[in-house]
């Protein structure tokens, strides 16, 4: 009986679109994601397109990043103290919030200190019992440095709880905004001790949206949570469409089968801009594209060596071919969305004649070096290969002859950074907190060295700069400090800068109030379909 | 017959160990560490990455870590993969009915197209309609099909908006997974309207895709099989004595060429596969093709040691089964082995 | 007389190859296909002096150029520019190059090293004949593209590797067809007859026995020819095979994937290259296993 009327409603593909659309009168938005996410615990993981279907839709974080921008506001913490050493941070929490009734769990209480307690505790604490869980591995809770950096996280009272640091980190906060430090529900934890995996793939958590089911490659669907203690989402339903092909979701979005897609080819970009149905955004990304000499080996430890060779990329032809627009040629090494940045420092400008006088100079003939072509696409750079095709082509006006090298990524990132390094290394960073620190810090302090400074530099101006920096808390005396970084990074030219990506996010003229976020990721809060 | 399966089977038994031996050490081989892939752009420090090895067993001697994959594989674990933390075995079953459902449609395709194709070019042998067939079968049989697919969503998709680009069911649809076969889940344990129709419509381009070469090869056989058949005296016969001649091609011919065409089609299940792998790529297809390409670029061993054991033990078990029904249907193979 | 001999055999080998070529020259099918193929080789030879342009220079004043019958196109480029401008036609060209190449070295190693494996499984049998088979068997019981494919990361992504492993997952036809033959051509007289006067195991196998099984070899031969173009552009498009700016057909579509909408013949073309060359190798394929080898005619 249910068959045969189903056959009756699918006589046609027209009538079938029709039942589709009246079955969903609720606002539904499409999203056609670029991947499957690896799971739902925020914490064991570190793509993008995994926080984008958990910590970004079903979580909160003590404190976040405000909507489209890199600053911070109150989450789950009300308000928040430091303490005058810099060492402590106390959290007041938000009373009142609900988490998610789901299928597989009905919670009992409200969100308060022990939820926090679990959150971190976990990824903190190698007995605490979900520790070891799905791998169990806290890739950015390491790497952000928090295994050293908290000494202890202390349930002052339900509602208050005080981290204590074991130094002065002006970059704290901006790190509880992270990912990682998405705020799951303990009760549900406990519940689910006989089966701990679960917890990690049917998440409840207080976030706008809640999961309904995941089909693997194929699609995530998710519904409002009516008690989100910022009020309901305008939005009812939320479905994520597994979408890995560009010039497919492109397709789907002209379909109208998605109305949100990320990562368009930039080859497609002005076609969409023609297109009346279709609304592209635009925002500098918060990455930076560079080309890492190895500043310890010659003629590359020479800085004539190294400004002579910046002069002689066409950048602007980089940006037309490589990023076929969706670029902007970077001269700093943090973007142009970051606080500090500094405007006034100017670039090594193309010169070709000069480069090969300043190459003259210093005394190099028949250069022939190495130039590393990362095997894989990022937002920082779509097409390494080409990218390294048209350095080749510039570099062979001036006279240096360029092998092209390229290896599988692992193995790419390890050769790449390691100390002996022949030639330069094409690569970059996407930043993740938002925080200067976490560009200079991290991509060419002295400590860095065999690791993720690929330009094996140490400079000893640059370094007190930066460690200076990181333990003031006064912004006004940090900025200054890392716009005086900015100018000796450029005199000193350990990387050709190349380009920051410029962001597009093609969107159906039907969404409302949609926005980019720097830090590459889709948030549905807010958005309205017309 | 006994004795021929037991053969059989004790045929399989030293494959089967040498497939856990080649896709167990062939990941041992792949350049790439995974620790250094989960790190990124960030790095990982010594320790740390002592710390991991350990954890994944990789600090043990190559041997020991072979016999724990045996211990663990007579136990059904295949292990847990790098990215999604799952078991192996329980992503491999999500996504295999995927994979048959798509593979099932494209050899009833192929058949449906392929057979009467063939028949009907031996019955006009030499004519036009048998070169048109032949040439035909030619040009599928010698597709890319990796170019086969876009260009069809060029022009089915692109220009003429017929069907979907890509996916299993139109997203509008939100299907509780019972069988894992979307055409099944749909019709008999959903209540969405319009959602049956929605995956045919998506299935259409990856079964035409997909079942391309089999078709080719099936109207080819068909062809020459119907050929000999029709040589043969007793069909000869049959004609001279006035039968018509779709008695004869229905009873005689057709039923006497079938079985060199089933083994044909029982023997394309690892052509299938492989066409599988390059089909669901274009697609993007949730099925095991695409799963096990993803996973060997992402350097997710676990997955890609699972996978190529689960694979080859389905072939193995297929070819059997077709060797079997071959030698079942034929008796003159059970002798000569 | 052991000049004489020589005489007739020398016959007898024309005689062979007269006869062949009147069976082919009947299938115009295989004529075409191979006057095709002809043309193929001399443009891959002369592909420097055909080809307008170089393969990979990039005219940057003309990436995504149409070709010259659409909107746009000009003389210049007659089948327009990829997207970083380099000439499609002129990368179609010494495209050839690499596909030839490719099913060259494929047969010339799966053919060599699956004539010498089956020659020892099928003469000596016994646990030699048991390792060969069993191993052919565990090749056999995987996809030939996964295969490939793991082969292919295991090696490295280049086009060498890329052949050596079609190679590899291509060697067990050659080993079945040529132990089997083996075996069957064994059990005949002529073969009784050398053993009995004492002429020694290796001279049998090469002398006596193999050029008997030749004929299914060449068929298979062109069968793996048009399989090994096929699968290394299938490895090109999954990105692991040639890597770019080598023009290699199948590294050029998967380079030309996002164009897909906005430039669509940066794809149509390659693809197109290979599917004609495929096809008319299997021509020459089917009409060389009509000529040669009368058991298998029609199929």
């Amino acid at each position: 009986m249910r068959t045969s009327r189903k056959l009756l409603a699918g006589v046609s593909l027209a009538a079938a679109m029709l039942a589709a659309n009246s079955a969903f009168a609720a606002k539904t938005l499409v999203y056609c994601s670029e991947g499957s996410p690896e799971g739902f615990t925020p914490a064991l993981y570190t793509s993008g397109t995994t926080f984008d279907a958990s910590s970004r839709q079903v979580y909160n974080k003590l404190v976040e990043f405000k909507r489209g921008s890199t600053e911070i506001e109150p989450g789950l913490a009300e308000s928040w103290e430091v303490s005058a050493d810099g060492k402590e941070y106390t959290f007041n929490l938000r009373k009142g919030v609900k988490f998610h009734t789901t299928k597989w769990f009905t919670p009992s209480r409200d969100f308060n200190a022990d939820d926090v307690l679990f959150s971190f505790n976990r990824q903190r604490l190698k007995d605490h019992p979900y520790h070891a869980v799905s791998g169990g591995t806290y890739e950015y809770f390491e790497g952000m440095g928090m295994p050293s950096l908290i000494k202890d996280i202390q349930k002052i009272d339900d509602y208050t709880v005080k981290f204590v640091l074991s130094r002065p980190e002006a970059p704290m906060i901006a790190n509880l905004a992270m990912d990682f430090a998405s705020i799951q529900s303990a009760e549900y934890a406990d519940k689910m001790l006989d089966n701990k995996e679960l917890f990690d793939q049917q998440p409840v958590g207080t976030g706008p949206f809640q999961l309904v089911g995941y089909r693997k490659d194929a699609i995530v669907r998710f519904k409002a949570n009516p008690d989100y203690w910022r009020g309901k989402a305008p939005l009812d339903n939320l479905v994520f469409a597994i979408t890995p092909d560009a010039s497919v979701r492109y397709q789907k979005l002209k379909a109208g089968e998605c109305h949100v897609m990320p990562y368009p080819n930039p080859a497609d970009v002005a076609d969409m801009e023609k297109d009346s149905n279709i609304k592209v955004l635009r925002q500098e990304g918060l990455n930076i594209g560079y080309m890492a000499y190895n500043t310890q080996q010659p003629p590359f430890n020479d800085v004539r060596v190294r400004k002579a060779l910046n002069m002689a990329v066409n950048k602007q032809a980089i940006i037309d071919a490589v990023f076929q627009g969706s670029g902007k040629i970077a001269k700093n090494p943090i973007p142009p969305t970051m606080w500090s940045y500094n405007n006034a420092v100017e670039d090594d400008k193309y010169d070709p004649e000069a480069a090969k006088k300043l190459l003259e100079e210093a005394g190099v003939k028949d250069l022939q070096m190495k130039v590393w072509a990362m095997p894989v696409q990022r937002p920082y750079n779509p097409n390494a290969r080409r990218m390294a095709e048209l350095i080749q082509a510039d570099y062979a006006k001036v006279g240096v002859d360029v092998e092209i090298v390229s290896y599988e990524w692992g193995e790419y990132l390890k050769r790449s950074s390691d100390k002996d390094r022949d030639g330069a290394a094409l690569l970059g960073w996407t930043g993740d907190n938002g925080d200067p620190d976490n560009f200079l810090g991290v991509l060419l302090s002295c400590d860095g060295i065999g690791g993720s400074n690929r330009a094996q530099w140490c400079n000893e101006e640059f370094e007190s700069l930066i460690q200076k920096a990181k333990t003031t808390s006064d912004l006004a005396e940090r900025t200054r400090l890392y716009e005086e970084a900015q100018v000796v990074f450029k005199r000193e030219a350990p990387w050709n800068t190349i380009a920051h990506s410029i962001v597009s996010e093609p969107i159906s003229v039907r969404v409302d109030n949609y926005m980019i976020d720097p830090f590459g990721g889709h948030n549905f809060y807010g958005v309205d379909l017309k | 017959m006994l004795r021929l399966i037991l053969k059989k089977l004790g045929l399989l038994i030293p494959t089967f160990i040498g497939v856990t031996l080649t896709s167990f050490f062939f990941i041992r081989l792949l350049p790439g560490d995974p620790i250094l892939l989960l790190a990124g752009e960030r790095g990982v420090s010594p320790e740390r990455y002592a710390e991991l090895q350990a954890k994944f067993g990789y600090d043990q001697p190559i041997f020991m870590q072979y016999l724990d994959f045996l211990a663990k594989l007579f136990q059904g674990d295949l292990g847990v993969s790098f990215s999604t933390k799952q078991p192996v075995v329980q992503e491999f079953f999500t996504l295999f009915p995927a994979t048959v459902e798509l593979a099932v449609c494209a050899i009833v395709f192929a058949v449906l197209f392929g057979l009467p194709a063939g028949i009907f070019a031996a019955i006009r042998r030499g004519k036009t309609v048998d070169h048109t067939v032949m040439t035909t079968a030619l040009v599928g049989y010698s597709m890319p099909i990796f170019w086969w697919g876009p260009a069809l969503i060029i022009i089915f998709s692109g220009f003429l908006g017929w069907t979907p680009v890509s996916g299993r069911i139109s997203n509008m649809f939100w299907i509780e997974s019972t069988t894992g076969f979307m055409l099944i889940d749909t019709l008999f344990y959903s209540d969405e309207p319009g959602a049956f129709m929605s995956a045919v419509m998506h299935l259409i381009l990856p079964t035409i895709v997909l079942g391309t070469i089999p078709l080719a090869v099936i109207a080819r056989q068909t062809r020459s099989a119907m050929l000999e058949v029709l040589d043969e005296d007793y069909v000869r016969t049959a004609r001279a004595k006035g039968l018509s001649s779709f008695r004869i091609i229905g009873i005689h011919a057709l039923r006497n060429a079938l079985i060199p065409v089933v083994t044909v089609i029982g023997l394309q299940i690892g052509v299938l596969f492989a066409g599988a792998i390059l089909t669901e790529t274009v697609f993007s297809w949730p099925g095991i093709g695409k799963w096990m390409v993803d996973s060997i670029f992402r350097r997710d061993y676990p997955v890609v040691q699972g996978g190529l054991l689960m694979i080859a033990a389905i072939i193995m078990v297929v070819n059997l089964i077709v060797d079997l029904t071959y030698g079942l249907v034929n008796p003159k193979i059970r002798h000569t082995e | 007389m052991s000049d004489a001999s020589i005489d007739v055999k020398a016959e007898t080998r024309l005689d062979l190859l007269v006869n062949f070529w009147k069976h082919f020259r009947t299938n115009k099918g295989a004529v075409i296909g191979l006057y095709f193929f002809i043309g193929l080789i001399l443009v891959a030879v002369f592909a420097p002096l055909i080809a307008p342009h170089s393969p990979i220079e990039q005219y940057r004043d003309a990436f995504k150029a149409p070709p010259v019958w659409m909107e746009g196109g000009s003389w210049k480029f007659i089948l327009g520019t990829d997207a970083v401008g380099r000439d499609i036609l002129s990368r179609i060209i010494f495209g050839s190059r690499y596909s030839l190449f490719v099913g060259v070295v494929v047969v010339s190693i799966a053919l060599s090293v699956g004539i010498f494996l089956g020659l020892l499984a099928g003469t000596f049998r016994g646990w030699v004949d048991t390792i060969i088979m069993r191993i052919m068997d565990v090749i056999l019981a995987f996809p030939s593209l996964l295969l490939a494919l793991v082969l292919v990361a295991i090696l490295g992504p280049t086009l060498v590797n890329a052949m050596i492993a079609i190679a590899i997952v291509q060697q067990p036809y050659y080993v079945r067809l040529t132990r089997a033959s083996v075996i069957s051509e064994m059990s005949r007289e002529y073969v009784m007859a050398a053993r009995v006067s004492g002429v020694r195991t290796p001279r049998l196998m090469f002398k006596t026995v193999l050029p008997n099984c030749m004929a299914p070899l060449i068929v298979q031969a062109a069968l793996s020819f048009s399989t090994a173009i096929l699968d290394a552009a299938a490895l090109g498009f999954l990105g692991v095979g040639a890597q770019p700016p080598t023009p290699e057909w199948g590294t050029m579509l998967a380079e030309s994937r996002e164009f897909i909408l906005n430039a669509p013949w940066i794809m149509a073309f390659p693809g197109f290259a290979i599917l004609i060359t495929v096809v008319a190798i299997n021509l020459i394929g089917d009409g060389l296993r009509d000529a040669l080898d009368p058991k298998l005619k029609r199929s």
